[in-house]
């Protein structure tokens, strides 16, 4: 059953009457010049049709708690309610921003607290909460780095090395920051080419790029010689920390040789993902790029009643890269990774890497086991893993895009695809720790029945999926015949004025 | 498979070249390189006059799945692009080598050179594989 | 163990079929040199009642106040059924939308919000947020500088009452790129018209014109939107998005509209959350479609034909364009726009409207309320729900006395525009009832001494 739009449930002079003032106040004092002449488009319904309407809606999809998400990359664990329900306590919801901040003391201690348990995690000694996203806090990383640089009068590097598998917002934030990027491949066992990073550092280089483990899923080995190398040439490290799920207390960041981190608190640390956002890419840097921490970041110093928690000012962070949000980053966001790892305890950020990894070694095993091709078998899956279903599709023509179609059909969320682009008709799986082993399993004999189909009747499985609301979509029409908005279809009727209301 | 005619000239970047009796050249994108795209869903065009040094990047081809730099082989004026494109890209999927031409150069000298023939040109195709 | 569903037999079962001992096994790819024990400095683990204690002390702290601040965040009421809905984990915890057919609910409404906005601003398109304004009031910056003809004109002519902050965060995000904003003159809290030409001989790729501006009175739209457009120039209106239910939208701006709007979107049902999260939208003329940064839902049909969304224009993205990017931006505020989606569904056009007249005429009583207090002035023109007035002391003090009597008084502005005195910019929402505007009024005059008639 299709939801229809929400314009085309309207009617004229239709509202919700007590979501808006009785009267309209008088407003002849602006200046006539200025008013608006016709109304927008917004719908004219009840609030039982938004109601209905948006809950409709919200029916429509796949999510977390209703379906497993193997999204390599994504860390798609379960989202603790507690988290949402204290960061919506009216203490915390309800405050202005620019309150003073004696009158924040509560909001404020949960941040510093926050900083100090990142600092942790990372081995890092400055942290700033504000990035907004992880391509923020990558922007922050690239932005620190060349102000290091700069501040040593070394304005000539202006190279940021990746790897040729990287997340495609690592290039295109180097980009944004000024830089050229310079691509290094990947070696047939998932790591880096040192060889050729040796050929390529110099003084050109400001830094490099880099996730361990890797998007490939696997452990970055020579990590120390990377950095060996790098810094020797003068070049600075960044950790992209989307995979940092998998090495949470096992491993520090700052004891592989990165100077500046950035971690995805909507992955790592069970943020909602909201259908798309908000996150949060909050920055660790070593004392190296500290004094360039993006503003602001919270202080605490010792007064006559115990701890006083502030905001450093600006004058006592000359060296900053600036500000990155109109306030100060997702504070919402911030809150619930801070009950999130309040719930966990150190033993529990443990467990976290421990089992994430367990999931993810055993359910490449199983999938080995029957017969799928794992893209580096004979290394340990960290928290994720890639199958290359290209012997698949050579022999069926049935393509990993619609093995992911199929999925769909029986329950599951399709894993990441085409992602690495290094690894051909790949699915990039990471199951996290929160799933139970009976749902490894059931996806794993899903992916059995798939390919058995596959074999049987390849058509039945490019048509996947059959179930759901949709089937395949014509993403070449949507982009050729570009339908954005609602008052831009021909047949939508115009805009009304609206009646005299209820 | 893909469709490598002898008449034309090509670049390692998958653009073919012809020259035109007036002596301007008119360029594309090769079969391969439009099958590797996917359908085109939109292409962005140079403007008419602009002076184009080989290596920059002429042209966007896009399609769902990417969206690729189209490079001058060689220097250049922009005489012309092709009209047909604005409201049909899928012409350079269809006909890559006719109706699907992408830019007219006036160049800035009358050697081709540094480009590859249709044989040279399918063997790097066959080498890729 | 929290979130963990591992019995001791499932962990044996599972490390018996890896062919592992333990767990620990499993990490032996990582050299020991690297390897830890834990994190120390982490404190131990709470369970659920125990962290509610904690977090419910800690936001106990936190002093409720009567608000009278805006610059920049407006606390305005937000209908219960927004966040029960919105916060439905089939919202909450649903991924981005890249696998279409399990993610129609998502889609369907963001084009729902791509509608509303692209109508409240009075342009084509809309897309599907941006984290906040100031990074939105940035990002149209940068798609401007894209969008425009000439090469050479890296630079955005910006008024002096634009939010400072918002004009931070656009210097410190355009740094790496080499564009520049330049102030331009103001008079009498705007503007100044006869100072344009000064810029004369100078190329810029746009002018921002905020809508209120940070002052809370207007710039001269139609008269900036004709002199740039004469230059060739973009024009980019940053607005508040309650005004525009009363006000003429950036899209009828003097003969040929504005060319992008951005803006703040926390008014339209985000809480105040203590600053975030909060969601930018982003809107512009279709010419432009292809410079815009961040997500695009657009309509399309399914192999039978039935109607469906899908993300699209997708290759300008990050993923696909790598180091070509418009931008490296990989999210949109899903879960803001969600709320935002449903609550301008319940209050609808004639709602917002009603909001905002409500809005400016509370402010208006505020004003007329404090100015009868001795010393206070309103030095500036017309507003819409924000209005400067000039105190007989610094601000500073005044503030922290109201602050402490339970007032949130406003902003101070001495520091940002010390050519303005001291002056606080107030304001008052459609929240903001007869006997709020009195109690402030009271504290004001027991502030500053000064007697008033109750």
């Amino acid at each position: 059953m299709r939801e229809p739009l929400i314009f085309d449930q309207g009617r004229p002079g239709r509202r919700a009457p007590s979501q808006a003032p009785a009267v309209a106040a008088a407003t002849d004092d602006l200046p006539v010049g200025l008013i608006r002449r016709t109304p927008p488009p917004l719908p004219e319904v009840s609030e039982l049709q938004v109601v209905r309407h948006f809950t409709r809606l919200s029916q429509l999809n796949f999510s977390i708690d209703t379906h497993f998400y193997p999204l390599g990359s994504c860390t798609m664990k379960y989202n603790p309610r507690a988290a949402n329900k204290m960061a919506m306590l009216p203490g915390f919801l309800d405050r202005h921003p620019l309150e003073p901040e004696a009158h924040a003391q509560g909001f404020l201690e949960c941040l510093f607290d926050l900083q100090e348990m990142l600092k942790a995690a990372t081995g890092m000694s400055g942290v700033s909460l504000t990035p907004m996203a992880g391509a923020q806090g990558e922007f922050a990383g690239v932005a620190m780095i060349r102000a290091y640089h700069r501040a040593r009068g070394d304005s000539a590097r202006d190279q940021i090395i990746v790897p040729d598998a990287a997340h495609g917002t690592n290039p295109a934030t180097a980009t944004m920051c000024g830089c050229a990027v310079v691509e290094i491949p990947t070696g047939p066992d998932g790591d880096v080419d040192l060889a050729a990073l040796r050929q390529v550092v110099g003084p050109r280089t400001a830094g490099i790029m880099l996730t361990n483990p890797s998007t490939l899923g696997v452990f970055e080995r020579r990590i120390a010689e990377i950095a060996e190398v790098v810094h020797g040439a003068g070049g600075l490290l960044y950790y992209d920390g989307a995979n940092l799920n998998a090495i949470l207390g096992r491993t520090l960041p700052a004891a592989m040789g990165f100077d500046v981190v950035h971690i995805n608190l909507h992955k790592t640390f069970s943020t909602p993902h909201g259908g798309g956002g908000p996150g949060a890419g909050i920055v660790a840097v070593n004392d190296r790029l500290e004094p360039f921490l993006p503003i602001p970041i919270v202080g605490r110093r010792d007064g006559a009643a115990g701890h006083e928690y502030r905001w450093l000012a600006e004058a006592e962070r000359p060296k900053s890269i600036g500000r990155l949000s109109g306030f100060m980053g997702n504070a919402g966001i911030l809150l619930r990774a801070y009950v999130y790892m309040r719930l966990l305890g150190a033993e529990g950020m443990r467990r976290v890497s421990g089992y994430a990894t367990l999931n993810a070694n055993y359910l490449m095993k199983r999938l080995a086991d029957a017969g799928f091709a794992p893209a580096f078998p004979r290394r340990r899956a960290s928290h994720e893993f890639i199958i290359s279903l290209k012997d698949v599709t050579r022999d069926t023509g049935v393509s990993a895009m619609d093995f992911a179609k199929a999925l769909l059909d029986k329950g599951f969320h399709a894993p990441t695809t085409y992602f690495p682009m290094l690894v051909p008709e790949c699915l990039l799986i990471e199951p996290t720790e929160s799933e139970a082993r009976q749902e490894l399993d059931a996806f794993a004999q899903a992916l059995i029945d798939i390919r058995d189909l596959a074999f049987k009747d390849a058509a039945a499985v490019k048509s996947a999926p059959l179930t759901l609301p949709v089937r395949r979509l014509d993403e070449v029409r949507a982009a050729r015949q570009l339908d954005l908005t609602w008052q831009s279809r021909t047949d939508s009727p115009p805009v009304r004025l609206p009646q005299t209301p209820n | 498979m893909s469709n490598v005619p002898n008449d034309l000239q090509y670049t390692a970047e998958h653009e073919w070249v012809r020259r035109e009796d007036d002596g301007t050249l008119v360029i594309g994108i090769t079969d391969h390189a439009q099958q590797q795209l996917g359908e085109l869903v939109y292409v962005e065009l140079p403007e008419v006059g602009r002076a184009l040094k080989p290596g920059d990047a002429m042209a966007v081809v896009e399609s769902t799945k990417a969206a690729s730099d189209v490079y001058a082989p060689l220097a250049g004026a922009v005489r012309a692009v092709n009209p047909a494109l604005t409201a049909e890209p899928e012409l350079v999927n269809t006909d890559p080598y006719g109706a699907g031409w992408l830019v007219r150069l006036q160049a800035a000298d009358s050697q081709l050179t540094g480009l590859l023939d249709a044989s040279a040109y399918t063997a790097l195709l066959d080498a890729a594989d | 163990m929290p979130f963990i569903p591992h019995t001791t037999e499932d962990t044996a079962a599972m490390l018996g079929a890896i062919g592992a001992h333990t767990i620990e096994d499993l990490f032996d790819e990582i050299p020991a040199a690297l390897r830890v024990d834990g994190l120390a400095a982490v404190p131990v683990g709470l369970s659920e009642a125990a962290v509610t204690r904690l977090m419910r002390e800690r936001a106990a702290r936190n002093r409720a106040t009567l608000c009278f601040l805006g610059a920049g965040a407006y606390e305005h009421h937000i209908p219960a059924a927004v966040w029960e809905i919105a916060t439905r984990g089939e919202f909450y915890s649903a991924y981005t939308p890249y696998q279409a057919e399990a993610s129609q609910g998502t889609l369907q409404l963001i084009y729902e919000y791509q509608s509303m906005l692209a109508g409240l601003t009075g342009l084509e398109v809309s897309n599907a947020s941006l984290y906040d304004g100031a990074t939105a009031f940035a990002e149209a910056c940068l798609m401007a500088v894209r969008g425009a003809r000439q090469a050479r004109a890296r630079r955005i002519a910006v008024p002096r009452y634009l939010n400072p902050v918002w004009l931070k965060v656009a210097r410190a995000l355009v740094a790496g790129q080499d564009i520049e904003l330049v102030e331009m003159a103001a008079t009498a809290g705007r503007t100044d018209l006869d100072a344009l030409a000064n810029l004369d001989g100078q190329e810029f790729a746009a002018v921002c014109i905020p809508y209120p501006n940070f002052l809370g009175g207007f710039e001269p739209v139609d008269e900036l939107t004709n002199w740039a457009h004469a230059r060739g120039m973009l024009v980019i209106a940053a607005c508040n998005p309650t005004a525009l239910a009363l006000l003429k939208p950036p899209g009828e701006w003097g003969e040929k509209g504005a060319d992008i709007a951005c803006g703040e979107g926390q008014p339209l049902g985000i809480p105040l959350s203590s600053g975030g999260p909060y969601f930018g939208f982003l809107t512009c003329r279709k010419a432009l479609v292809r410079q815009m940064p961040g997500r695009l839902v657009g309509g399309t049909v399914d192999v039978d034909g039935r109607p469906g969304f899908t993300l699209t224009l997708q290759a300008r993205e990050q993923h696909i364009r790598r180091s070509k990017a418009t931008s490296n931006i990989c999210t949109n505020q899903g879960l803001m726009v969600t709320a935002a989606t449903i609550y301008l569904s319940l209050v609808g056009s004639e709602g917002l409207r009603r909001v905002a007249a409500q809005c400016h005429a509370n402010t208006r009583d505020l004003v007329a309320a404090l100015c009868s207090v001795g010393g206070v002035t309103a030095p500036l023109g017309p507003f819409f729900h924000e209005a400067v007035l000039t105190l007989p002391r610094p601000v500073a003090p005044v503030l922290q006395q109201l602050a402490a009597a339970g007032i949130l008084g406003g902003y101070d502005l001495s520091a940002d525009f010390p050519e303005l005195g001291s002056a606080v910019l107030v304001c008052a929402t459609e929240l903001r009832i007869a006997e709020d505007v009195a109690a402030y009024r009271l504290a004001l005059a027991g502030v500053l001494g000064v007697a008033v008639a109750a």
